[in-house]
């Protein structure tokens, strides 16, 4: 289980080759080989040049093979343990062979000298290059493991602040936030009652809105009346500015209230009314927002009597954030609807799945 | 200083509260118009023809962009144009541009200390105003072209060049190479895309097509006509010093705005 976890997460960041770090792990193997060569002078009293020569050999040739070869096998490193303890055997094999060759080469010997030795003695040596072999592939590739599994948990971080502050950017829009301050300013001189009302729905907002793009998680616990209620703030904020341009009904029944939703899911439908319908006209306009159970569905819908636009709007209306939502929150049970045309108003109409004894 | 203003923003507390302040940072200047809507701005400017304009940037119906555009177009010849002061929440496009053509703006909420060096900055330049001579200079069309290219574009990638415009004609399209293409004339809510001898009708705006052509061939000569620029034969000057041309392959004449007729200074 630990090992197909390992793959899975060390597969997406592909291979790249760094020096700094193939030094490193030479150095590591150096250190391992002259061990080794000391251990043995100290068992058999041979003379240590002579065993440093031949652990070098050896050790450096199985390291090589073993850290090349599984690049060569996969991409990431990760061969998979089947592949990777084949590749060990096999490299601590060869090597061995390969490595003494090389040994006897650099030591002036005859080339098969140190393999015709007593069987048991070269036995017992590849017993200890095959443990060392192993314990070092080990050691390197949980490590690149680790440090893989890193980045991409890192990456998966990155990615999921980059969506929520699209959202935060979408939701709190700094033309609406300053306009509004604006006003608020105006109040405070002049009617401190309603400036405090409109504080007030602000802070709502403000904080709906931060809690909203904080976490998807609180999914669940958000209901349409929470939503509606959001709106409304949001709604009595956009009536102190626009005055009588902007008239809105929301249409919640009773029984519909406790149904949970995505927080702040119809508020960039709402915004996009205002922004794209009401503004734009000298004499504004009305937004409805209601709801209504059919069948084993939760139908919502947005729609303003505003100034319209063309049946396919342009890209950056907000749509695709609120569709990828719903897709986020009920994959592939959840769709919208979208319909606009010139001078006729748009009306957004969401279907999502009933939710039963919420 | 006496002097008059206009103001056009088009929520209305906001448009209390501008009077409001300017009623302290400039006790002289008076407020013969306050309205709600870029269309009206133009018209009561026009009427009026105050010293100064507050405008709003984002209005319902023009933009206060747009608006001052088109009033520099309809300007009466030998009248003073007025100082313009641009007023906006937040608009990020719009504040670099009126910093980089230094422009008077103020942002809302409007703050008096702010607000009063804007004033200060009026008053100079309506004190050096001299009524006699051309109230446009080229600086302020330039600038104003400027301001409606920013507050036009805020695409960060230049688009792809147009190569072929397809039009819807009956049940078909028709696919016009842009090489035919003589003039752009925005009409109503199409565009009307002339060649030589025909004519067809596009849904693209003038504004979202303008980044899609190649500034070296196709000129604005007016605020709703893109010409071909190698299509055009002569320049020609009415008694009343308004530029028109005419273009090689249409009977037209195409009336040049002020606002563009910097192009056609003879060499």
């Amino acid at each position: 289980m630990a090992t197909k976890g390992m793959r899975d997460t060390a597969a997406m960041p592909p291979f790249k080759f760094k020096p700094d770090v193939t030094a490193r792990r030479a150095l590591v193997v150096v250190v391992v080989n002259t061990v080794i060569a000391l251990i043995i002078t100290a068992v058999n009293g041979d003379a240590l040049a002579v065993n440093l020569v031949y652990s070098q050999c050896i050790g450096l040739g199985i390291w090589m093979m073993i850290d090349g070869g599984r690049h060569v096998l996969h991409p990431s490193g990760w061969p998979g343990a089947w592949r990777m303890a084949l590749l060990v055997v096999f490299a601590v094999l060869t090597s061995y062979v390969g490595g003494s060759v090389v040994a006897n080469l650099l030591l002036g010997r005859p080339l098969l000298a140190s393999l015709s030795n007593v069987p048991r003695a070269t036995l017992g040596f590849v017993l200890m290059s095959l443990a060392a072999g192993g314990f070092g592939a080990y050691y390197f590739t949980s490590r690149a493991m680790l440090a893989n599994a890193r980045l991409a948990q890192e990456e998966a971080q990155r990615q999921a602040s980059e969506a929520r502050l699209k959202l935060l950017e979408s939701q709190l829009e700094p033309h609406m936030l300053f306009n509004t301050l604006a006003n608020l300013r105006v109040l405070i001189g002049t009617d401190p009652v309603r400036a405090t009302a409109m504080l007030d729905r602000l802070n709502d907002f403000l904080r709906a809105t931060l809690t909203a793009s904080r976490t998807e998680a609180s999914a669940g616990r958000h209901t349409l009346a929470d939503e509606f209620a959001r709106l409304r703030d949001y709604l009595e904020l956009m009536a102190v500015r626009m005055g009588p341009r902007l008239r809105y009904t929301l249409d919640l029944p009773e029984q519909l209230a406790r149904q949970p939703v995505p927080p702040l899911l119809l508020q960039p439908l709402v915004e996009n009314c205002i922004r794209h319908g009401l503004e734009p006209s000298l004499l504004g306009g009305e937004i409805r927002v209601g709801a209504r159970h059919e069948g084993n569905d939760l139908v919502l819908e947005v729609s303003d009597t505003g100034v319209g636009c063309e049946p396919t709007p342009t890209p950056g209306f907000g749509l695709s954030q609120v569709r990828e939502r719903l897709e986020t929150a009920y994959p592939g049970h959840a769709r919208m609807d979208w319909h606009g045309q010139p001078g006729g108003g748009t009306r957004a109409l969401l279907t999502l799945p009933w939710t039963t004894s919420p | 200083m006496k002097a008059t203003a206009l103001i056009a923003e088009d929520e209305p507390l906001l448009a209390q509260a501008l009077q409001a302040e300017l009623a302290r940072a400039w006790p002289g200047l008076q407020i013969v118009a306050s309205v709600g809507d870029g269309d009206a701005a133009v018209a009561q400017a026009l009427r009026l023809q105050p010293d100064v304009l507050f405008l709003d940037i984002r209005m319902p119906g023009q933009t206060g962009l747009q608006a001052a555009a088109e009033l520099a177009d309809e300007w009466p010849e030998g009248a003073p144009f007025p100082a313009l002061v641009f007023v906006t929440a937040y608009d990020a496009y719009a504040v670099e541009a009126f910093e980089a053509q230094a422009v008077d703006y103020v942002l809302k909420p409007v703050q008096p200390e702010r607000l009063a060096r804007t004033v200060q900055r009026v008053q100079q330049l309506l004190a050096q105003r001299q009524p006699t001579v051309d109230a446009f200079d080229d600086a302020t069309l330039a600038r104003l072209r400027a301001l409606l290219v920013a507050g036009n574009a805020p695409s960060p990638a230049t688009p792809p060049r147009l190569k072929v415009i397809p039009a819807s004609v009956g049940q078909g399209i028709r696919m016009v190479p842009i090489g035919e293409v003589l003039v752009f004339e925005a009409a109503d809510k199409y565009v009307r895309v002339l060649t030589e001898g025909s004519e067809v009708l596009i849904r693209t705006p003038l504004k979202e097509l303008l980044p899609q052509l190649e500034p070296a061939d196709f000129w604005q000569v007016h605020r709703g006509t893109v010409v071909r620029a190698s299509a055009i034969v002569s320049v020609h000057r009415d008694e009343a010093g308004k530029l028109s041309l005419r273009l090689r392959g249409r009977p037209e004449n195409w009336p040049v705005s002020r606002l563009y007729a910097g192009q056609f200074k003879a060499m």
